[in-house]
């Protein structure tokens, strides 16, 4: 590269602003009595409110209004003395009513933050909203433009939204998934919501915009929709970025509009535009009085969050010595992390670093599997802390003991009835595992010359081998600490 | 809509024309002036208010004086579906037939 072109490659920065919608779980919807349920049979949670029949008037359910003050105070918002509902007019059939019910100029939470990987991210707002019901396109292999006709499912028109929208605050992909993760670990953590990406119970919208670095204005941005996990949303920004670098190189203006994520060729698509769709004329909702949280309301919120994930994963760290990454995925978990800290409080010998090594590994692969959650399986926390003792107390190996929790986990019993029931025990006895190393030893004379004369790599290589021989010779049974040793003693 | 120096404001036909397009309201060009000319009368009354000093004083939000009009996270019973469609115009696979969607909102 000539130095002229090095002068000519203006440097940008990537700026990101990120619209978060979750789906509350309540009972039922924001304005009526019909079930709040993912999966029934379509139109079978419908009612003349969240159909828009005339006539019909909203009520605003409690519950929504506690999860949001909940997420107001676990993400450090403004909570105002009153917050009203506006009309958004659009024309489209998954609303039936022909206006969303939001919140406009006056939401409940104002201004806010959370912290990621020690950085303060702002967060503009987050208001009350209901979702829309959903449309099947049929014909045209089931794309919108090319469809014959579409069908429509209310149940999920008027279940309750929190929409969060951070401000431009976010500089890379890596801090924008930081975010997302941060978020979706404190609203579980809150409980207010599932959030789960795959089923839409999180929806995570990306503005996306880049300017020379150095400058302070805001570029054109683009939205992009349709992630539908925090690693497509990483690969969603990376490619727009490029998209749009790439455009600015080649003076491209970049125009201000919607794209969608195509997961399976990883590229964003431009999206037709509706004309006007833009003034939606909103206005306040007559149906609905303020909200005016009282101070009961604000306590009752607050009483109702437990200790939030970054401080968990603190305390974690330094009392359990673990490390950052496994607290982190311990931590993402609430009902694993319970789970974890009810097993450590039960903990007589082993250490609580072995119990979190089990709740993040088989454990959590357990339950993904199985679909099923902490409380429902055979082992309580209290069974996972005796078998995390029988290993510390050398009763079973390792190895033994993954057996072990297989069985607990099928019902089978106690981890000691389990490793009982099957024969399992580590031998310790000090006298027989001596005479299995003695043996080993003779019969692989070549090896153990190999070893004495041997540089170190030789060494580390006769030494797994001879190990591996004593452990097949103990049957799987031998402790392999005192193993360890006594080859130590004879090669010495 | 155009704001004059005198606070006056007046609705022009586009306006009308405008807001009929987002409201889906087909309106003969004698109805748009019509109501240009409505609602400029109306918004005029509007800026009435705006000669008063009302620093300090909140919008209102809702006529009457009452707020956190709640009601608790309770199912009810929803409708009958069948009987639902059974008023809808088009109905499929108990759902609500619509015609050809041409763009996202
Ligand atoms: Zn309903």
């Amino acid at each position: 590269m000539s130095s002229n072109e090095v002068q000519a490659e203006i440097q940008y920065e990537t700026v990101i602003g990120l619209e978060v919608h979750v789906e509350l779980a309540t009972k039922t919807k924001l304005f009526c009595a019909c079930a709040n349920e993912f999966g029934s049979e379509p139109n079978t949670n419908i009612c003349p409110v969240c159909l828009g029949l005339p006539g019909s008037l909203p009520v605003l359910n409690e519950r929504v209004v506690d999860f949001a003050l909940r997420i107001g105070e676990a993400l450090n918002f403004t909570v105002p003395q009153r917050s009203i509902f506006h009309r958004k007019n659009y024309f489209y059939p998954d609303m039936p009513k022909d206006f969303q019910t939001s919140q406009y100029d006056e939401p409940i939470c104002a201004e806010g933050w959370i912290e990621v990987d020690g950085e303060r991210i702002g967060i503009e707002r987050a208001h009350m909203e209901e979702d829309t019901g959903k449309s099947t396109h049929v014909g045209g292999g089931g794309r919108i433009h090319d469809a014959d006709h579409s069908l429509v499912d209310y149940n999920r028109a008027g279940v309750p939204l929190m929409e969060i929208v951070s401000h431009p605050a976010m500089r890379s992909s890596e801090q924008a998934r930081g975010y997302v993760s941060e978020l979706r670990a404190v609203l579980l953590a809150i409980g207010v919501s599932d959030v789960k990406m795959e089923e839409g119970s999180m929806r995570v919208d990306a503005n996306v915009s880049i300017r020379p670095v150095g400058t302070t204005q805001l570029g054109t941005k683009v939205e992009i929709k349709n992630m539908n996990s925090i690693r497509s949303l990483g690969r969603a920004i990376d490619y727009e970025v490029e998209r749009q670098t790439i455009a600015t190189n080649t003076g491209e203006r970049i125009v201000q509009e919607t794209r969608h994520w195509d997961e399976s060729e990883g590229i964003t698509h431009g999206m037709r535009s509706k004309e006007g769709s833009s003034d939606y004329r909103f206005f306040p909702e007559p149906d609905l009085a303020p909200v005016a949280p009282t101070d009961e309301m604000r306590a009752a919120a607050r009483a109702a969050i437990p200790e939030l994930p970054a401080a968990l994963r603190e305390r974690i760290v330094a009392e359990w010595q673990v490390a950052e990454h496994d607290a982190r995925v311990l931590v993402a978990n609430p009902a694993l992390s319970d789970y974890a800290q009810e097993s450590v409080a039960a903990l007589a010998s082993g250490s609580a670093r072995d119990v979190v090594n089990w709740c993040t590994g088989e454990l959590l692969a357990y339950g993904n599997e199985t679909g099923s959650e902490p409380n429902s399986w055979a082992l309580s926390p209290i069974a996972l802390a005796e078998l995390v003792g029988l290993v510390g107390d050398g009763a079973i190996s390792r190895s033994q003991a993954k057996e072990v929790l297989a069985g607990c986990l099928a019902g089978e019993g106690a981890p000691s009835d389990v490793a009982s029931a099957r024969g399992l025990a580590q031998v310790s006895d000090e006298g027989a595992l001596a005479a299995i190393i003695a043996g080993v030893l003779e019969a692989n004379p070549d090896a153990v010359a190999e070893y004495r004369t041997g540089d170190e790599k030789a060494q580390k290589k006769k030494r797994g081998f001879l190990m591996g021989e004593a452990m097949k010779a103990s049957k799987g049974q031998g402790n392999p600490a005192l193993l360890n040793r006594l080859l130590d003693a004879g090669l010495a | 809509m155009a704001k004059q120096s005198n606070e006056q404001v007046s609705i022009t036909r586009s306006d009308v024309e405008h807001v009929a397009m987002l409201a889906r309201l087909a309106l003969t060009p004698d109805e748009v002036g019509e109501f240009a000319e409505q609602l400029t009368a109306i918004l005029g009354h509007a800026t009435d208010i705006s000669s008063l000093d009302l620093d300090g004083v909140p919008t209102t939000a809702h006529p009457l004086p009452v707020t956190n009009v709640l009601r608790e996270d309770v199912i009810g019973p929803s409708l009958d579906r069948d009987e639902v469609l059974a008023a809808a115009p088009s109905a499929e696979e108990g759902r609500f037939r619509v015609p050809r969607i041409m763009g996202e909102a």
